[in-house]
């Protein structure tokens, strides 16, 4: 698929992953599958109430059942972590209470954690946990963010005076003036529900504390053992170097395990009062109201309009419920800022007004979910230019060719402030519509409509923010490191061990980083072993999130196989009396480009730069390791983008609604590993799909949660999803030599964009439409019967099945 | 708080008798555990995986006389007289080989978590011997839950064994 392919299985190869055989024979050892030697398990006391005054705990009973070992309150566990104030400095007036890790005078979300209980076994902790009693005064609690602003509500956090978390404006150009000239103005109100991420194995950890020595070793589900490493010795003051985090296998991670959660320091804390390694795995109905979740806004949007088609205003208006507090470290404004910083990207237009405002409430707190904001800011994007096209009586696809920023344009700075460098819009808009035969669709869904049958075709193109650089997180003050680190070094044999900075929870980052080491050093990567997820051992980085593993990480792998190619050339020249500049390595060989011959095999030069430093002329510096680091120290991000489109229908009857197509096309940059990068789109697009039409955290008016389990929160199975089409466009990242941008996220966010136009065009004939995600039965039964269309007139009319 | 019947109820152990992954097995095991609990901490078989523990996700996934089961559904009693077949096993038999080679070919795995579940579902269709459709294959993986492939290089894995099968 890539033009770029060097050999069989370097930079380009569709290769398997190495981690699969593994994983599929029953031989992966995730965090559960862990046993350390004298290992407690402890489980959490939570919260019922949303919100309520911790009267009284009393944990005598719990204490003296069989096989526990320690119950812990606030009153053990608060004072041992300073507290976390989940506050980004480069946003000014952003504001969160202090969380500690256990609720102590009152819980402030249905969950929060109040008494953790260690016992020899997980079974005995729950067991003991249900004698531990606490006496609760329920307090007034809010859970929808209009109701958190309004007069009267009440205040979660006394101190902060009010619920609003953070209130930001931006406005560029002169969009009152340009709403006020405007021909078109189409204006949305849309709402969207509190997702999870749901990864299939749940949050968790065994935190080792050696009293001996004072060390801290812990095994973390986590997608950033650097970052939690820098947690537990600020918060807990344990010395940096004495720490070591390290990953299991990792049973999906999506973002939420990014986040900063208060259980789980608890749970290092409570190994370090015991001195003995404490497992803490989250059981599923606690995943429901422990970990990060996401979304949960209500945004109005407009758009304008001249009649010659042309754009000249846009804007957004953001309100969301982040939680009780603010996300330590990953903090709750980045749904909001993404949201409106990046509508409207892919069209041209100058001037725009946007503000985002995030809102208190008494629920679990917002943190870091694949896309984040960006999905919100491609459905609004889509839904108006969708709409202003019908209006102007403009195919949307037309449409989009004459809107979207030309490429003669580029690099543009958007009204937004997104930067668009290397962007593909046009080329991937084109693929796309050969792709899923947009004509042919048309036509047969025209057919379809007249006799009955409802069909929607939706477009969208998005922008995809990947690999976030130091000036985006540099100036929060959190301790976020956007470098990656590579050390290579070659066996004796002649392979290469590559340790890296990354972490995999399913990607395949690693067999990417393989690729990159076996192309940049001269060997077939099945000659490359790769380790990662262990802050012990490798440089320094950041790890996996933010669709930015193989992009930073695979580029110091690259520069580190370079570095290392260099040393084995001159060690090679040295051995044979070469001149190194004509010497390379091609199939763990070093040939003379002179003569073709090879000169040395690298388990020759391997041996010799081991054992047999005698051989070699005096002084000479055998250096057989390397190791390095890559930063974009000037890069906000590296933009990605693509364009999707669902083909969906809609029965009308009970609101069903049945994704019959998907196609996408993805421009990722350099395209490392083709298998790998097409089944990160259709992740990403199963996610998406599930967002729009089925996951929905339902919480009460008072914030009680009322699906908490799978059977009620609903996410995609294989029967009701589509098979799933993908092509891509392939623009190199300019500023690195590898070229690779991001890939994890574009999935979910194009799907979730698409599909909100395709049921909307769906609905568009009989007069309806849905602007409440989920799009359930019900919300499409209500937005058919508030069109006030008798369906069932409608198809009695001329009923036939659909083909 | 304490109460005597459910202290007792914990602790009460039962006999049972099964062949699992081909092998006899005879334990005493504790009434309340549940099948997947007893082969991952008392027999160290972690292949098994468990995602929700209430019956929906499917991880849990195993083989008792040959049909598919919840592990977090079916007590660790409730397997005597029985034959239990585990990822473990099956992978070691042999019998899920082609099955293996399909998925890792296709990469229809990402975090692997799903997988122990979603092959021995798919072995119990593929076992049929039924030719079936795409959507059949879909329809009958849809007590699987997978988070991370978006389910399409599953299917491709599953037909491409189903279609080798047709052609022997």
């Amino acid at each position: 698929m890539s033009a770029n392919a060097r050999s069989a299985t370097g930079i380009g190869a569709r290769i398997p992953r190495r981690e699969l055989r593994r994983l599929l024979s029953g031989h992966g050892r995730y965090i559960d599958d862990i046993k350390l030697p004298r290992m407690l398990h402890a489980c959490f006391v939570r919260s019922p109430h949303p919100h309520a005054q911790l009267v009284s705990v009393d944990v005598a009973a719990a204490k003296r059942a069989p096989g526990v070992a320690a119950v812990f309150t606030a009153a053990d566990i608060n004072l041992r972590c300073e507290p976390f104030v989940g506050v980004a400095l480069h946003r000014p007036g952003h504001r969160s209470a202090p969380q500690r890790l256990l609720a102590a005078e009152r819980a402030v979300w249905q969950g929060q954690p109040v008494v953790i209980v260690v016992a020899e076994s997980r079974a005995e902790a729950e067991d003991a946990a249900e004698l531990v009693a606490t006496e609760w005064q329920p307090l007034p609690a809010v859970s929808d963010q209009l109701r958190a602003i309004a007069p009267g509500a009440p205040v979660i956090h006394a101190e902060l005076g009010d619920n609003v978390a953070f209130d930001f404006s931006l406005e560029k150009g002169e969009p009152a003036k340009a709403f006020a000239e405007a021909d078109i103005i189409i204006e949305e109100e849309m709402r969207f529900e509190r997702q999870m991420a749901m990864t299939l194995e749940t949050r968790g950890l065994i935190a080792d504390f050696n009293p001996g020595d004072g060390s801290l070793t812990v095994i973390h589900a986590h997608q950033s053992p650097f970052q939690m490493q820098e947690i537990f010795s600020r918060h807990l003051k344990i010395p940096e170097h004495k720490i070591r985090v390290t990953t299991p296998d990792i049973g999906g991670g999506f973002g939420m395990k990014l986040n900063t959660y208060s259980d789980e320091i608890a749970t290092v804390v409570a190994s370090m009062l015991l001195g003995r390694p404490v497992k803490f795995c989250v059981d599923r109905l606690e995943s429901f109201v422990s970990d990060a979740q996401a979304r949960d806004h209500r945004i109005k949007c407009r758009i304008a309009l001249k009649n010659t088609g042309e754009i000249t205003a846009m804007e957004m208006d953001d309100l969301s419920a982040v939680g009780a507090y603010g996300m330590p470290l990953r903090f709750n404004v980045a749904e909001g800022m993404m949201a409106i910083t990046i509508t409207g990207a892919p069209y041209r237009f100058e001037n725009y007004k946007a503000r985002t405002r995030s809102v208190y409430v008494n629920k679990n707190l917002i943190g870091m979910y694949r896309g984040v904001g960006m999905p919100l800011a491609c459905i609004a994007t889509e839904l108006l230019t969708d709409l202003a096209a019908e209006k102007l009586g403009v195919d949307t696809v037309e449409f989009k060719r004459r809107n979207y920023w030309p490429k003669a344009s580029l690099p543009c700075l958007t009204p937004g402030g997104q930067k668009l460098e290397s962007v593909s819009f046009h080329e991937c808009l084109e693929k796309l519509v050969r792709l899923m035969g947009y004509d042919a669709l048309r036509k047969e869904q025209a057919e379809l409509r007249k006799r009955g049958t409802y069909r929607g075709i939706g477009i969208a193109t998005f922008c995809e923010q990947t690999a976030y650089g130091p000036p985006y997180y540099g100036p929060s003050g959190a301790s976020i490191s956007t470098q990656d680190g590579c050390t290579l070094r070659l066996e004796p044999s002649g392979s290469v061990r590559c340790i890296t900075s990354l972490t995999d929870q399913g990607q395949g980052t690693l067999t990417s980083v393989a690729q990159i080491v076996a192309d940049s050093v001269g060997v077939s990567s099945e000659q490359v072993s790769v380790t990662g997820g262990d802050s012990a051992i490798s440089p320094y980085g950041g790890g996996a999130w933010a669709s930015r593993g193989t992009a930073i990480g695979g580029e110091a792998a690259l520069r580190a196989g370079t570095m290392l190619k260099q040393n084995i050339l001159a060690l090679a020249s040295a051995i044979t009396q070469t001149p190194a500049d004509a010497l390379t390595i091609t199939d763990s060989q070093v040939i003379n480009t002179r003569t073709g011959q090879a000169v040395i095999s690298l388990a020759d030069v391997g041996r010799i730069g081991y054992f047999r430093q005698d051989t070699l002329p005096r002084d000479f510096d055998v250096q057989l390791s390397v190791s390095t680091s890559f930063v974009a120290s000037d890069k906000m991000y590296y933009m990605a983008n693509g364009v999707q489109a669902s083909y969906v229908e809609i029965d009308c009857e009970t609101g069903f609604i049945k994704v019959l197509g998907q196609w996408a096309v993805d421009d990722c940059g350099r395209i490392i590993n083709p298998l790998l990068v097409d089944e990160q789109v259709r992740g990403g697009i199963v996610q998406g799909i599930g967002g729009v039409l089925f996951e929905e955290c339902i919480y009460s008016d008072d914030a009680n949660l009322l699906n908490g389990t799978m059977a009620d929160y609903l996410i995609p199975m294989s029967g009701e999803m589509p098979d799933i089409v993908l092509d891509h466009v392939e623009t190199p990242e300019a500023s690195t030599r590898l070229g690779a941008k991001g890939i994890g996220e574009g999935g979910l966010i194009g799907a979730m964009g698409s599909m909100w136009v395709a049921v909307n065009d769906a609905l568009k004939p009989l007069g309806a439409k849905v602007r409440h995600q989920p799009f359930t039965p019900e919300r499409i039964l209500d937005a058919l019967a508030r069109a006030r269309i008798s369906c069932g007139q409608v198809k009695a009319a001329s009923h036939k099945p659909s083909a | 708080m304490s109460d005597p019947v459910n202290d007792l109820l914990g602790e009460e152990e039962v006999a049972i008798e099964a062949t699992l992954n081909g092998r006899p097995l005879k334990r005493r095991v504790k009434a309340r555990q549940h099948l997947a609990d007893f082969l991952r901490q008392e027999l160290e078989l972690t292949g098994t995986h468990l995602g929700c523990e209430h019956g929906i996700c499917g991880a849990c996934t195993v083989l008792i006389d040959g049909r598919t089961a919840r592990g977090c559904l079916t007590l660790a009693a409730q397997i005597s007289g029985k034959t239990v077949d585990t990822i473990e096993g099956l992978t070691e038999s042999g019998k899920l080989a082609e099955l293996q080679a399909e998925f890792i070919a296709r990469n229809a795995a990402q975090c692997g978590f799903c997988s122990s579940g979603m092959l021995l579902t798919a072995y119990e269709l593929v076992s049929s011997g039924k030719m079936v459709s795409r959507i059949d294959i879909r329809e009958f993986i849809s007590g699987n839950m997978c988070r991370c492939t978006g389910y399409h290089a599953i299917v491709d894995a599953v037909e491409a064994v189903i279609v080798g099968q047709g052609k022997t």
